[in-house]
């Protein structure tokens, strides 16, 4: 699952991790025109993620078009440990999709 | 005789029919993006389709940390914490924005009751943190000043 779109960080401490993700996505509200040609822009925005531990789906995001370009999210594992699995997969209106595991440090 | 088995038969099948109709829906409704909610440009529909009827109180243990003033409204981060317990889900509305609902976040037990975002504000507005747990609905709101704005690019 090597995508360049995701990237994960998270660092186990105390048996919790508290898990960093960063996504490439334009996040298009499809209002904004272009600078020249005052055309709208159409929109593209991520609808969905999903993050999960261990193969376990353990929060679901729904966004609309306010969340900022290249989202940054953050929540936090309540027991983990080092090596556990940690996954996210997204998905926009146009179909466009992602995905990404790693291993917890 | 026979008119009573096949009522019977009915009956049964009526009671099947009523458990398929209603099992795919409570498991559907934690995993179904809330569109309504997301395209409605008024908050009390969005707060209609998100929650239905359930009450919607302010509370003082949710923390919503959001900066005083947004230099850039294009970036603005969010962060929704709270001791609630049994929090099914966290989202944040923006009231000025041309869509207010943002995001919304369902959880899980596996996750703590916090959870991280960044969000683009159109203009200074409030914005707030929904909280809800066990069917009940809570809220806090805090005031973010907006220099520059994020909707035009």
């Amino acid at each position: 699952m090597e995508d360049k779109s995701v990237k994960i960080r998270g660092k186990v401490k105390d048996g919790v991790v508290k898990v960093k993700v960063l996504i490439s996505h334009p996040m298009e509200t499809g209002t904004r025109r272009h600078a020249d040609s005052g055309e709208l822009i159409p929109a593209k925005y991520i609808e969905e993620v999903v993050f999960s531990h261990n193969g376990n789906d353990v929060l679901t995001a729904y966004w609309g078009t306010s969340v900022s370009k290249n989202p940054y999210s953050a929540f936090k594992i309540k027991s983990a440990t080092a090596g556990d699995k940690v996954a996210v997969r997204w998905s926009d209106n146009t179909g466009a999709s992602g995905a990404k595991e790693i291993a917890l440090k | 005789m026979e008119i009573s088995t096949t009522r019977r038969s009915f009956i049964t099948g009526l009671i099947a029919v009523g458990a398929l109709l209603v099992l795919p829906a409570t498991l559907l409704a934690a995993l179904v993006r809330p569109k309504a909610a997301f395209n409605s440009k008024a908050i009390d529909a969005s707060l209609k389709s998100l929650f239905g009827d359930a009450s919607i109180e302010a509370s003082d243990k949710i923390n919503l940390k959001v900066p005083e003033i947004a230099e850039n409204g294009a970036v603005v981060p969010i962060t929704i914490s709270t001791d609630i317990e049994g929090v099914e889900s966290i989202s944040v509305i923006i009231d000025k924005n041309p869509n207010p609902l943002s995001a919304n976040f369902n959880l899980t037990d596996a996750v703590a009751a916090e959870v991280s975002t960044r969000v683009k504000m159109g203009q200074s507005s409030p914005v707030r943190a929904l909280v809800k747990a066990k069917g009940k609905v809570y809220f806090t709101t805090k005031e973010v000043k907006v220099t520059i704005g994020g909707c035009g690019g």
